[in-house]
């Protein structure tokens, strides 16, 4: 089947006899007056109107004290998603152990050390497995810590000889006043090679959101742009937004590769600095995860000229979309035809695949809480396999990820967004070029070609689901027991809490250490994941026999 | 401690061997019967240490914040923490919540027991009808010490701030203080104690709220703990027993404080890992219940004997190379010495300045001098040490973090303690007492065997 699923909107899903409002006043029962207000705007039931308008949800907010949440910080956002999956910049976590330890390589990004950018030799750098700290302890919180910084800069540069060095600020960095720009710029100038820094201390912001913009703005000051070399390849595009977990932007390139489509650069899964310094010369940028990268997109449409589009590599029918977009966008018979022809090649395997396990998953239940991309974009996968998403929900999404960024006038900044810096930008005075003119953009986007848009998660959901935004372990019980989903999608916080109670859980920011689950043969591999997740027998064992039928224990205590 | 000790010339840490003070402080509170460990300081900290330790034990494991914003940075976390401590008793109605430190509330000076203070006291004028959870607070700066340094303050802030002589129902209690160990390691301990007629409080016990059983019926905080009743006895303890070679050694523990302050009989050792360290903690139990050995432990003690005996023609003269908590490397390295096999090098990211002093006293005379004993140190040191070894090491002894250690030096790696991440058993191995040391010596000798196996050529099967 494989068949598009989008404009679920037109269905209404009833949550089974649930009063969706009731079930929003049982999840607010236990909050005091002020927290139940403030979480009660986070909590909202779809509704989409003719012209494609939703409700109103209250996100990018600060989670509540005591909530026990899915979020985690801005150095998170920034040194371990956008920055950590670049396998050839040393990363330099500035601050005390803990910080650096954890975010070693956790997120199951992968990459190919043995392929470089643009058809240059590699250097077969690879300093993802390391992880570099300044191991802060008492004297550098008194004393300040810049010259230990500068020494760790050297031994890195010493011992490895990088292109690029980058230093992440943890929470007491900020407080003691370190200046680790300064230290940047003078390291920078005594190696001569990039040495730039992040002030992307863990309290800033509400969430790793606010780092996924530090860490945008910080790559578009310091790198983009160094490179101007126009290299070989048609069809020149930027992939944005896609991490490689699981091996996500291998499946993506090998189908980029057979459409005849170059991929300049990837931010940032399976990239390289090198291909962040020209990525300013491609002529379309495609986004994947609008919420963690669509800074850079916009930076380099006004300064470079480069439009964007949003696309979705997640479902099979999503990625045919996605190629068709860009064939659309290129508007060249030679590319519409070898995109036609990949996919006609490539979606026979993934129908056979779905309509042999489609009977065993269809009818089941989904709940979605991860991210601020992937709890839309996997409902696309789900309905391949007839799995309805009951509610779903995103953990540091902003308004424009739930409503669409239609609203993105009428987001209040508050306190909390307005400490995050919004780079100005102007076009540049040589290399600003717009690589279609007006009239095509217009001609393009009467044709259903949207440039620098998403619709957001919720016009695509069914009229009654439960929206909720940074869905707390509490809620999570709550759902469970009221719902008993088939199906929960989260992260390992909430995996062994919600499997104690006999309900599967579909890590989607690790993937379970399986995928990939983007493109064509990523769909086949997760529709037999789930297959196997909802359908293993476990959970027929779950209750002993004894406690079953109870006359049966009393028998064996007889005998 | 370390942090004061930093030695120079001074080099940047690559691929610590040790996590932060708070995660030990959180896996301490996890270990409390109805308790919620909160973290003060910025939500990344939990989330982190959340999923960190979920990679390890696999179980459900939640660590509230008081989740600070840039202004919490600025004007201090009181009100973070009054309505964090609000928000934790509507929802969980926990009878006990363990407040650690973070990096980012020590270095603005919050000050944590006077927050506690006028919350308890807040709490008294207001709702008389319902009882405060208890609040234990502990200091982990993450700038100071290691996780180990978290762990053990958090046990000592449980006993400081609770331990009373109240009341004690039923036969009186050990106090029994194991250290960082496995869930199946407590399980064993307390397995002990009992077999001995003894009432334990083993502090902390997470051996069901970290590895429990799928749940029939729905768990706010899983099962299991240390009954905050019995934190409130310990000072009427008939003794305390608290494991680990270098934490016999702390001035201020749980232990030394029950013995100053209510004059519990302390008994210190090492971590009851191999022979000669659990034969004192058999012995000590016998003094204290004043029971015989039970015939059971005998027995695991002949079997483990015996075993020694057949398989010490594959671990005599073997080399290896131990890394991880101080006293687990400690334990260890002992043991090795017990077997026969000789631990060239043992390795800690902690070691507070007596790790090798330690360390060496526990080793035969035939190894002592020849050893590299390294404390204070990262994987990226453990690895050229080794490398400058070449090919003297047959085998690594530690934590998931030495895989690609393991990896690059082509030496098989046995996993223990903390954390172990990529294989399925970490909250069930087994490193305690003689069935411990039983298991440890099958794996490791296993392993010796697999590996002449697959390089003999002509494929012998009988060993």
């Amino acid at each position: 089947m494989a068949k598009a699923t989008s404009k679920l909107a037109t269905e209404s899903i009833k949550l089974e006899n649930h009063d969706p409002e009731k079930i929003k006043a049982r999840l607010l029962a236990k909050y005091p007056p002020k927290v139940a207000r403030k979480r009660a705007k986070q909590i909202v039931v779809n509704k989409v109107d003719r012209d494609g308008k939703v409700p109103v949800i209250s996100s990018n907010v600060r989670t509540v004290p005591g909530l026990i949440g899915q979020r985690g910080c801005c150095y998170a956002g920034c040194k371990g998603v956008v920055l950590g999956p670049t396998r050839d910049i040393i990363n330099i976590t500035h601050g005390p152990i803990g910080c650096g330890y954890y975010s070693w390589l956790t997120r199951r990004n992968q990459t190919d050390p043995d392929k470089a950018a643009n058809g240059q030799a590699s250097d077969g750098h690879n300093f993802m497995t390391y992880c570099f700290s300044t191991d802060m302890q008492d004297e550098e919180i008194i004393f300040g810590g810049e010259k230990k910084l500068k020494q760790a800069i050297q031994e890195a540069y010493d011992n490895f000889k990088p292109k690029a060095i980058a230093v992440f600020s943890t929470c007491p960095v900020g407080l003691i006043g370190d200046d680790v720009h300064a230290v940047c710029r003078e390291m920078k100038a005594k190696l001569g090679i990039n040495v730039f820094g992040f002030s992307c201390e863990g309290y800033k912001g509400v969430s790793q959101s606010a780092g996924h913009h530090i860490a945008n703005n910080g790559i578009f000051t310091h790198v983009v742009g160094l490179d101007d070399t126009i290299t070989a390849g048609k069809y020149r595009i930027n992939l944005l937004g896609e991490y490689n977990i699981g091996g996500d932007a291998f499946e993506i390139e090998r189908l980029f590769e057979r459409c005849g489509i170059t991929l300049v650069s990837s931010y940032s899964g399976n990239s390289s600095i090198d291909a962040f310094a020209n990525s300013h010369t491609a002529d379309l940028n495609l986004i994947m995860c609008h919420r963690s990268i669509n800074y850079v997109a916009e930076m380099m449409e006004t300064k470079y000229g480069v439009p964007w589009i949003k696309v979705n590599f997640i479902g099979a029918a999503a990625t045919a979309k996605s190629l068709r977009k860009i064939a659309q966008y290129f508007d060249e018979e030679e590319l519409t035809a070898q995109v036609e022809a990949v996919i006609a090649d490539e979606l026979p395997a993934v129908t056979a695949a779905c309509e042999e396990i489609r009977p065993r998953t269809v009818g089941k239940r989904a709940m979605l809480f991860v991210g601020g991309s992937r709890a839309h974009h996997y409902q696309e996968l789900f309905g391949e396999l007839g799995i309805k998403t009951l509610s779903a929900g995103y953990e540091f999404g902003h308004r424009d990820d739930y409503e669409g960024r239609r609203v993105l006038p009428d987001i209040k900044v508050d306190a909390d967004s307005r400490n995050i810096e919004e780079l100005e930008i102007q076009p540049d005075p040589e290399r600003f070029h717009p690589r279609i003119d007006e009239a095509k953009r217009k001609t393009l986007e009467a044709e259903g070609l949207g440039f620098s848009d998403y619709e957001g998660m919720m016009p695509e959901m069914p009229d009654g689901s439960m929206v909720i935004d940074d869905l707390s372990q509490y809620e999570t019980d709550e759902l469970i027991r009221i719902f008993k989903p088939d199906l929960f999608c989260a992260g390992i916080k909430e995996k062994y809490a919600v499997q104690k109670h006999g309900i599967p859980l579909k890590q989607l920011h690790s993937y379970d250490y399986g995928g990939p689950y983007a493109g064509f043969k990523g769909a086949i591999n997760f529709y037999k994941e789930i297959d196997r997740m909802v359908n293993s027998r476990v959970w027929e064992y779950m209750q002993a026999p004894w406690e079953a039928s109870p006359e049966l224990s009393a028998t064996y205590a007889w005998e | 401690m370390r942090s004061v000790k930093q030695t120079a010339p001074y080099t940047a840490t690559q691929n610590a061997c040790n996590l932060c003070a708070p995660l030990g402080a959180a896996l301490v509170f996890k270990g409390i019967a109805n308790a919620l460990p909160l973290l003060h300081g910025s939500q990344g900290c939990s989330t982190y240490i959340r999923r960190y330790m979920i990679s390890h034990f696999k179980e459900p494991l939640d660590i509230a914040c008081s989740n600070f914003g840039e202004d919490t940075a600025i004007f201090g976390g009181g009100a973070n923490l009054k309505l964090a401590l609000d928000n934790i008793r509507r929802q969980y109605h926990p009878e006990l919540i363990g407040i650690a430190t973070t990096c980012l509330s020590e270095t603005i000076g919050d000050d944590v027991p006077m927050f506690i203070q006028a919350y308890k006291a807040a709490f008294q004028n207001a709702c008389r009808d319902e009882q405060l959870p208890a609040l234990v607070h502990v200091a982990t700066p993450s700038y100071q010490g290691t996780h180990m340094e978290g762990f053990h303050g958090a046990v000592r802030a449980l006993i400081q701030t609770l331990a009373g002589r109240e009341a004690a129902e039923g036969p009186p209690a050990m106090n029994l203080f194991p250290g960082m160990v496995s869930p199946a390691d407590l399980r064993h301990l307390k397995e002990i104690v009992i077999d001995f007629g003894l009432e334990a409080t083993v502090v902390p016990d997470y051996s069901d709220t970290l590895n429990g059983p799928l749940w029939t019926e729905y768990q706010r905080i899983p099962e299991g703990g240390t009954p905050v009743n019995a934190l409130r006895r310990a000072g009427a303890g008939v003794a305390s027993l608290e494991c680990g070679l270098l934490l016999a050694a702390e001035k201020e523990t749980a232990g030394t404080w029950l013995a100053t302050q209510f004059d519990v009989p302390l008994h210190r050792q090492g971590l009851p890992i191999g022979i000669s360290q659990s034969d004192r903690l058999f012995d000590t139990l016998a003094a204290v219940s004043g029971k015989a050995i039970p015939q059971k432990y005998t027995d695991q003690r002949g079997r483990l004997l015996d075993a020694l005996v057949d398989g010490h023609k594959h671990l005599s003269g073997v080399r290896v190379a131990i890394f991880g908590e101080e006293d687990l490397v400690a334990g260890l390295a002992a043991f090795c010495g017990e077997l026969g096999i000789f631990p060239v090098l043992c390795a800690t990211g902690g070691g507070r300045g007596r790790f090798a002093d330690t360390v060496r006293k526990v080793m035969p005379d035939y190894c002592r001098d020849q050893m590299q004993i390294l404390e204070d140190v990262d994987f990226v040191t453990i690895e050229k040490k080794l490398a400058e070894m070449d090919g003297e090491v047959d085998l690594l002894i530690g934590h998931s973090k030495g895989y690609t250690m393991s990896r690059r030096l082509g030496k098989p790696l046995i996993r223990v303690g903390f954390p172990v991440h990529d294989r399925v058993d970490g909250s069930r191995l087994l490193h305690l007492g003689y069935r411990g040391a039983q298991q440890l010596f099958d794996r490791i000798a296993n392993t010796l065997i697999q590996v002449k196996q697959e390089r003999n050529e002509i494929g012998y099967t009988y060993f």
